[in-house]
């Protein structure tokens, strides 16, 4: 633990990842806390107003704080940020882990199926959930976790290929201990350090997803707040309050790129064979 | 060889099925009576019934799925419940802003990718290659959307160069539709050539550590000839898979670039049409979208073959 | 087996620094050796002693970071002082290296026809046809039957064993002056190993060309070489004919090498009913120092039965036994 906080200090933009990260979070947990009860109250005398001592960020058309709707944005993303990858972790690793333990048939289908998927991007088979049941977060969020399974599935399975050829997993199978076990003390301890990278990079994603469905009104609905949704809102003000349409474009462009650093810091930190020269 | 082309056109047949299949099950069977659907939840349930009939939602799942793969051969998709058009024609007419548009934001991307990518791995860790590499962090991180309006911003508000949306069409003149979609194909591709561009230094930088190019030094190549000769063929294999994967991506960015520039394309008309609860047309567009990925990654299967000649004798 | 007495190479005091975590640190500690036309030079030493590297530095192909220094001298040249181009015109013209991996060594989108054929088409500028013409006969030397035909296969088609031929055959396209070969054999079956070392053997009698082969073998160095240079810790411990320097290793660290082959006297064996009267194999107690921890004197002092105060200080100078057979130690012989 020691070694990697060494290394993990010498990695300037794993730094910066690690701090963007935590500003966000920070965010969101102020906002679940301090505002959780705070309606956004629409007050049309205070609206587009310039940025002040007092609205930090300014006001929007509606009248609300620009700074504390960013704020609470942050909630939206990272909620389904986070339900979307653990289904996508959840599932996805289980299908890997049993593909790579079962091989044969079971591995083929599985695979295939995954592949298959491949063939639908991630806001085209969002768009059809909701066309089908109705925008919503829920449904956002059910959406981008359904794109997740697929990626975490096809990685678990290639990284728990190469461990399950290794000759001490191969030792253990001739010993007579399970497929079960085998996968649970050797392969899933080792293939921890890829999927951590992965899940964060897909984090990142998903926030991108959730942003670009609220824009086009299939995700966040109101009144729950969310960056994409303002960004929306802003473009209709482009040409009296352009400076609505940057705020929250670069929140989720701090989220997204703290994220990302902080995926890539850990790849070259947490897995000897990953690092690379960069 | 041979077979090998037509097991991967057979795979591709069968996966466009199993595509069709899941579209159909999840845009026409799923959502239950469409024609409820299209009526509202408290319309006359004599009328539903009628619209039903008249829309031939009666009939047996399999026998429409069987119409409809039928009707997809030779373009016959039926008509629009919204437009009162018949759904290829409107199809066509909105492929006619989608298509140059992906290939713009497709050539735009490549250009500017390739380039960055073979210039960072030529100068790795220094100046040129740092600058790169921060500028692509910051392009993956934006959302492609956000940058649109900062060009819209930027171009239209500001500048007055160019308009802040809409397509006249290309009756107006090349030139006028070509400025009007430059902004879109330009944010889509730049968030696209990021991603590439980290591929294509990355994909480089790993094929120079490789033994071959240490051959190729001691025989007395130079950097160039080594970089252009022997390195970027080696690249190109995880750079064309990349491109084939990223063109599903662009396919589905338009949607929402489509919407941001109010271009009448295809994905504007999916959008549209799911606000219409135009399910036919819903149903069709995604077919289409899912038609050109499959088609894509197919073609992208073929260049494997010419760039790296030890796939064909695995398959052999 | 006749070597003129033309100087080939001469290599005085080169140093090799390497990059590390720990900054900058010599692995090749300043050695002196030379080559005549002709001759075939051994040299010999464990993993991470700085052969490779030595090999390397000739080419002037060393890993970015590190840095060579001292004098290279070749046909009135110093390598360590010309610059990428010169170097360029030199490599696989006059002088050419084969390596250790002939698995991954091609490259497996170009047919080897096309690879054996580069060097001739840049260095003697020959149109595709002859240089393809040149390429088939070279690969029939090297015992690639029906070349013709095979000029136009990719490298996966060929076993570990015809890709080092392809490989020779490649280096020795435009008859180089000097080839080294880097551990050519290691990764081949022992009787691939020497049809190969065999196959440069010949090759390099036949061209007169000088030759230097690295191994870690004792028994490749035995029948393939005439001198032999024994490394150790970036220095080059004894130099010899091979017949004086294995039959009378003089320096402890190969009469340490030397005891630890294994012997077979006939009347061992593995499934003795009495294993305890096998006798143990003899191996040199403790490691090779690491990179950072050289010592200042000998890097073998602190394995060395024979070491004297003296010898943790300062490197012993070096001493002649006779005409050729040189060490650096202070052992009294």
């Amino acid at each position: 633990m020691n070694y990697f906080l060494s290394r993990a200090r010498r990695h300037p933009s794993f730094i910066v990842g690690v701090f963007l990260c935590l500003c966000l979070g920070a965010a969101a947990l102020v906002s679940f806390v301090w505002l959780s009860g705070v309606a956004f109250e629409v007050r049309m005398d205070q609206k587009l107003m310039l940025p002040s001592q007092q609205y930090w960020l300014g006001t929007d058309a509606l009248g609300r704080d620009v700074a504390l709707m960013l704020l609470a944005g942050s909630r939206s993303s990272i909620m389904v940020g986070i339900v979307a990858v653990g289904i996508g972790l959840g599932i996805g690793v289980l299908l890997g882990l049993w593909a790579a333990a079962a091989k044969g048939w079971t591995e083929e289908i599985i695979m295939r199926a995954c592949d298959f998927s491949f063939a639908f991007p991630a806001i085209l088979l969002a768009i059809m959930i909701t066309a089908v049941w109705g925008p919503g977060m829920i449904n956002a969020i059910i959406a981008i976790g359904i794109f997740n399974i697929p990626v975490f599935a096809r990685i678990t399975r290639a990284s728990a290929q190469t461990i399950w050829s290794l000759d001490y997993v191969l030792a253990a199978g001739a010993c007579g201990k399970g497929k079960f076990r085998i996968t649970i003390d050797h392969v899933l301890p080792n293939i921890m350090a890829v999927l951590i990278v992965q899940a964060t990079i897909q984090f990142a994603l998903a926030i991108l997803a959730e942003a670009a469905l609220s824009y086009l009104g299939l995700g966040t609905q109101p009144p729950e707040p969310s960056w994409g949704r303002m960004l929306s809102d802003a473009q209709s003000l482009l040409f009296q309050a352009p400076r609505l349409a940057v705020f929250p474009g670069v929140a989720i462009a701090l989220a997204v790129l703290g994220l990302n650093l902080m995926g890539d810091g850990l790849r070259d930190l947490l897995d000897p064979k990953m690092s690379r020269q960069r | 060889m041979i077979a090998y082309l037509f097991r991967r056109f057979l795979t591709l047949l069968a996966t466009l099925l199993g595509a069709a299949a899941i579209i159909f099950i999840g845009l026409d069977l799923l959502p239950g009576n469409a024609s409820q659907i299209l009526m509202g939840a408290d319309a006359d349930p004599e009328a539903v019934k009628a619209l039903a009939q008249q829309l031939g939602l009666d009939r047996p799942a399999i026998e429409r799925f069987a119409e409809w793969l039928w009707g997809l051969s030779h373009m016959e998709l039926g008509n629009s419940y919204a437009y009162s058009a018949p759904v290829a024609e409107l199809i066509l007419q909105r492929m006619s802003v989608t298509v140059p548009l992906a290939l713009m934001a497709m050539s735009i991307t490549t250009l500017l990718a390739l380039t960055a990518g073979v210039y960072a791995a030529s100068k790795q860790n220094q100046a040129g290659d740092v600058g790169i590499m921060g500028l692509s962090q910051l392009g993956v991180a934006i959302p492609n959307f956000w940058f649109a309006i900062l060009l819209i911003l930027l171009f239209a508000v500001q500048l007055n160069w160019l308009k802040a949306g809409g397509f006249d069409g290309w009756d107006e003149g090349v030139w006028e539709g070509f400025k009007a979609l430059i902004l879109p194909a330009v944010s889509l591709a730049v968030v696209q050539a990021a991603i590439l561009a980290r591929i294509t230094r990355s994909a480089i930088l790993e094929v120079l550590r490789e033994d071959y190019i240490r051959t190729a030094r001691a025989k007395g190549l130079g950097a160039q000839s080594v970089l252009w000769g022997h390195a970027l063929r080696n690249a190109l294999i995880p750079v064309v898979t990349v491109m084939g994967l990223q063109f599903a991506n662009l396919l589905t960015g338009t949607i929402v670039i489509e919407n941001v520039f109010y271009l009448p394309g295809l994905g504007r008309l999916i959008f549209q049409s799911i606000a219409n609860r135009d399910l036919i047309v819903v149903r069709n567009c995604v077919m289409l979208l899912t038609i050109m990925v499959v088609v894509v990654n197919f073609i992208v299967d073929l260049l494997y073959v010419v760039i790296d000649p030890r796939i064909k004798s695995h398959q052999s | 087996m006749s070597a003129n007495n033309i100087s080939l190479l001469r290599v005085n005091n080169l140093r090799v620094l390497v990059p590390t975590i720990a900054g900058n640190l010599q692995a090749v500690r300043g050695i002196d050796f030379n080559l005549n036309a002709g001759e075939t030079l051994g040299l010999m030493g464990e993993s991470g002693c700085g052969k490779s590297l030595t090999a390397l530095a000739l080419m002037g192909l060393l890993p970015q970071g590190s840095r060579a220094s001292g004098e290279i001298w070749f046909q009135n040249q110093n390598l360590l002082q010309l610059n990428e181009s010169q170097l360029c015109q030199l490599r696989g013209n006059r002088i050419a290296m084969i390596f250790q991996e002939p698995m991954t060594a091609l490259n497996p989108v170009h047919t080897i026809g096309h690879q054996v054929a580069e060097p001739l088409r840049i260095h003697q500028q020959l149109s595709k046809r002859d240089a393809l013409d040149r390429t088939a006969e070279l690969l029939n030397r090297v015992g690639i039957d029906s070349s013709r035909h095979r000029i136009h296969a990719y490298p996966h088609q060929f076993s570990g064993g015809q890709r080092q031929r392809i490989m020779i055959a490649m280096a020795l396209a435009c008859s180089p002056d000097l080839l080294i070969a880097d551990e050519p054999t290691t990764a081949l079956d022992v009787t691939v190993a020497h049809k190969v070392l065999d196959l440069l053997h010949t090759l390099a009698e036949q061209n007169g060309m000088g030759l230097i082969l690295i191994s870690h073998d004792l028994g490749v160095m035995a029948r393939h070489v005439q001198r032999i240079m024994v490394m150790y810790g970036g220095q080059i411990m004894e130099e010899g004919t091979t017949p004086s320097v294995l039959s009378r290793p003089a320096h402890p660290y190969t009469q340490g090498l030397m005891a630890s082959r294994p012997h077979w006297n006939g009347q061992q064996s593995t499934y003795s009913s009495q294993s305890n009267s096998r006798p143990r194999l003899k191996n040199i107690p403790g490691q090779v120092p690491a990179l950072h921890q050289m010592p200042l004197g000998c890097p073998f002092a602190d394995r060395c039965t024979f070491a004297e105060y003296d010898c943790h200080r300062s490197l012993a100078p070096i001493r002649s036994l006779d005409q050729t057979h040189l060490m650096r130690c202070r052992k009294k012989v």
